[in-house]
C-alpha cells in the first residue's frame, strides 16, 4: 500500500491525486449548483413576464403626431407620418444609413402611415424628443443621436435604428404589441 | 515596520486573561506604536480622513434604511418623508449624499498623492491593486445609492449605466435582463440595487483591512520614496501614536468644516434639481448628467463615437490603474526627484479635471466663444466633444506612453540615502551636528 501515500518526487499522478481532483471537481460542481438558484432568482419573475402584450387603437394618433404608450416599462412611440415625413423615409438610399433598412421593412404592408418603434435610444436607453434633430424623426438629448422619420439612426453614437417591436394589426384601426 | 516587535506589556489581570486568548489588545497597541516615516506630509493624511468618511456613510446609511422603502411607488415619497417628518432626517440625508462627495475629493487626492509620491511600486503593489479595488467598489455603491431615492436622474442615470452592459456583444442583452430583473428598469432594479448597496459598503469594509495589511506588511511609503534602511529605523521613523493621531485629527477638524459648509449651507449645491422630480419612465430629462464623482469617467465613454468601445474605453480608463506598477518603468519613487515625469503629472492632473468639467457639458457646444471652425470627421473642432478627445487620448497616453517611455529616457535627480538628508542639507558633516543639536533640544 506504499504506493498510495504518494511519493512527492514522482510526477505521475497516483490514486489520491486523483481523489484529490475529483473531491475537488465535485465541490466546484456542487457550488455551482448551489449558486445558480439564486443567480436565477434575479432574472425576470413570473409576473413580470406576464405583462408581455397590449392592445392600441390606432385612430387615437393625429396626422403628424405620435403617442406614447408604456409596454413592459418601456416607452412605445405610435407616430402617423404625414406624407412628406413618409415620403423622406422612403426616398433615403440605404447607403447613406449607418444600420441599413428599408422603410418598407419598418412598417406593416398597407399601413405605411403608422411607424410603431420602442422609445429607447439604442445608444444609452435616453427617450428622443418628437420631431427634432437634422433628419426630422427624433433627437436623443442625452448623447446627441438624430434619428430619421423612420427611426433610423443617422448621426450621433446611437449603433442601431430604433427597435421595431413585435406587434400586429388585429382590425384595420387595432394593433396587439408583443 | 513590518518587522516591527511587539512592546506592549499586559499590565492588569484581565489584560494579561485576554492576551493568551485574544490578543486583540495587544493589536491595537501595536497599531497604534507602529513606526511611521517622520517626513509624511499633509498629503499622508487622506487615509485616515477615507477611514472616517466610510464609517460616516455606514452609520448614517443604516440609519436612512430604517426609513427607506425600496418599492418603486413609495421611495420617493420616503425620502421625501426622511427630509420633512424624520427626526434629524434632513441633516442625516444632507450628510448621507454630502458624505459621498467627500468621499469622492478624499479618495482623488489620496490617489494623486500616491501616483506622485510612486506608492504603487515594489514593494506596493498589493496596497496600490487593493486600492484600486475599493476605488471600483466605490463607483459601484455611490451609483446604486442614487438610484435609490428614485427620482429622474436616479432612474435615468440606472437607464444609462445598465445599458452600458448592454452593449457587449451577443450576451449583452441577457445580461441586462438579468441585471435589471425586467425588460426595463422597474420594482425588481430598485429593491436589488438597494439590497446591493447595503451590501458593498462592507465589502469595501473588508477590502480596507486588506489594504491596510499590504500597507503595514510592506512598510508605509514616504515623500523621499526611499525604503528606510534598518539601521535607521529608529531614527527615521516615529510612533504612529501621537505623532501621526494627532496630525489626522487636525486634518480632519479642517475636514469636517469643508464637509459642515456643504451639509449645513449648501447641501444640495452638489445634487441635481431633477432629481426631486419623481421617476418617470416616459419623459427622459433635456440634460442628464451624472455626479461630479464621475464626470471624467463619463466624458470618457461620449468621446468614443462607438458604443462598445466608449464602454470599453470607460472600463479601460480604470482598469489601466490596476496595472500601474507595471507601467511605470522608473525605479525611482518620488516624482521629487523626477522634473520631467512632474510635468506630466501636473499635466495630468489639468486633464482629469478638463475631462470632468467636458463631461458636464453638451458634446456639442462650443468650447470658446459661439463660433464654428470646421468640422473634424464628425463634430466641430471648437467643441466639447473634440476637447474630450484630447483629453481622453492623453489620460490613456499617460498611463500606457508616457509612464514607460519617461521611466526609460528621462535623467533623475540624486535621490538621499536617507529622508532626513534633504531636510538637514544633504552633508553629512552638517547633518550629524544639527541632530546632534536637535536631539539635545528635544
Amino acid at each position: 500500500m506504499a504506493e498510495d501515500q504518494g511519493d512527492p518526487h514522482n510526477p505521475d499522478p497516483n490514486r489520491r491525486d486523483f481523489i484529490h481532483i475529483a473531491a475537488g471537481a465535485a465541490a466546484v460542481g456542487a457550488g455551482a449548483m448551489l449558486a445558480w438558484p439564486l443567480i436565477n432568482s434575479m432574472n425576470p419573475a413570473a409576473d413580470t413576464l406576464a405583462l408581455a402584450s397590449i392592445e392600441f387603437d390606432m385612430t387615437k394618433v393625429q396626422e403628424g403626431q405620435q403617442i406614447v404608450i408604456k409596454w413592459q416599462g418601456k416607452p412605445v412611440f405610435v407616430r402617423y407620418r404625414t406624407p412628406r415625413e413618409l415620403q423622406e423615409a422612403v426616398a433615403t438610399p440605404l447607403s447613406a444609413l449607418k444600420d441599413p433598412q428599408a422603410d418598407a421593412d419598418r412598417v406593416k404592408e398597407g399601413h405605411s402611415k403608422y411607424l410603431v418603434v420602442l422609445g429607447n435610444c439604442t445608444h444609452l436607453g435616453c427617450i428622443p424628443t418628437f420631431g427634432t434633430g437634422d433628419f426630422g424623426g427624433w433627437f436623443c438629448p442625452c448623447h446627441g443621436s438624430h434619428y430619421d422619420t423612420s427611426g433610423r439612426i443617422r448621426k450621433g453614437p446611437a449603433p442601431k435604428n430604433l427597435v421595431v417591436p413585435e406587434y400586429a394589426y388585429l382590425s384595420d384601426t387595432r394593433i396587439k404589441i408583443g | 515596520m513590518s518587522d516591527h516587535e511587539s512592546t506592549y506589556v499586559p499590565k492588569t489581570g484581565i489584560e494579561k486573561w485576554l492576551d493568551t486568548r485574544l490578543p486583540i489588545v495587544r493589536f491595537g497597541a501595536d497599531y497604534l506604536a507602529l513606526p511611521t516615516p517622520r517626513n509624511l506630509n499633509y498629503w499622508y493624511t487622506f487615509g485616515a480622513i477615507l477611514m472616517v468618511c466610510l464609517v460616516i456613510q455606514i452609520a448614517t446609511g443604516v440609519v436612512l434604511a430604517m426609513h427607506y422603502v425600496p418599492n418603486t411607488e413609495m421611495a420617493f415619497a420616503s425620502v421625501e418623508r426622511i427630509m420633512r417628518d424624520v427626526n434629524g432626517g434632513d441633516i442625516i440625508r444632507y450628510t448621507h449624499a454630502n458624505g459621498a462627495s467627500m468621499f469622492f475629493i478624499a479618495v482623488y487626492i489620496h490617489m494623486l498623492r500616491g501616483l506622485y509620491y510612486g506608492s504603487y511600486k515594489a514593494p506596493r503593489e498589493m496596497i496600490w491593486i487593493v486600492g484600486c479595488l475599493i476605488f471600483f467598489l466605490l463607483i459601484a455603491t455611490a451609483f446604486l445609492g442614487y438610484v435609490l431615492p428614485w427620482g429622474q436622474m436616479s432612474y435615468w442615470g440606472a437607464e444609462v449605466i445598465t445599458n452600458l452592459v448592454g452593449a457587449i456583444p451577443v450576451i449583452g442583452e441577457p445580461i441586462l435582463i438579468w441585471l435589471r430583473g425586467g425588460p426595463a428598469i422597474d420594482n425588481a432594479t430598485l429593491n436589488r440595487f438597494f439590497s446591493l448597496h447595503y451590501l458593498l459598503p462592507f465589502v469595501i469594509a473588508g477590502c480596507v483591512v486588506l489594504h491596510l495589511w499590504a500597507l503595514h506588511t510592506a512598510g508605509q511609503n514616504n515623500p523621499v520614496g526611499i525604503l528606510i534602511p534598518k539601521e535607521r529605523q529608529k531614527k527615521d521613523t516615529l510612533p504612529f501614536h501621537p505623532y501621526y493621531t494627532v496630525k489626522d485629527g487636525f486634518v480632519l477638524i479642517v475636514f469636517f468644516m469643508l464637509f459642515s459648509v456643504f451639509v449645513f449651507f449648501m447641501p444640495n449645491a452638489l445634487g441635481h434639481a431633477d432629481n426631486s422630480i419623481p421617476a418617470n419612465p416616459l419623459v427622459t430629462p433635456a440634460h442628464i448628467v451624472p455626479e461630479w464623482y464621475m464626470l471624467p469617467f463619463y466624458a470618457i465613454l461620449r468621446a468614443i463615437p462607438d458604443k462598445f468601445g466608449g464602454v470599453l474605453a470607460m472600463f479601460g480608463a480604470i482598469g489601466v490603474l490596476f496595472i500601474l506598477p507595471w507601467l511605470d518603468t522608473s525605479k525611482v519613487r518620488s516624482m521629487r526627484y523626477r522634473p520631467t515625469m512632474r510635468t506630466f503629472f501636473i499635466l495630468f492632473v489639468i486633464v482629469g479635471i478638463v475631462l470632468g468639467w467636458c463631461g458636464a457639458q453638451l458634446p456639442d457646444a462650443p468650447v470658446i466663444g459661439t463660433f464654428k471652425t470646421f468640422i473634424l470627421i464628425d463634430g466641430d473642432l471648437n467643441s466639447y466633444l473634440w476637447l474630450t478627445r484630447f483629453a481622453t487620448l492623453y489620460y490613456f497616453a499617460f498611463f500606457l506612453i508616457i509612464m514607460p517611455l519617461v521611466g526609460l529616457r528621462e535623467r533623475p535627480l540624486p535621490i538621499p540615502a536617507t529622508i532626513s538628508e534633504p531636510v538637514l542639507d544633504g552633508s553629512f558633516a552638517m547633518n550629524a551636528a544639527v541632530m546632534a543639536q536637535a536631539e539635545k533640544k528635544g
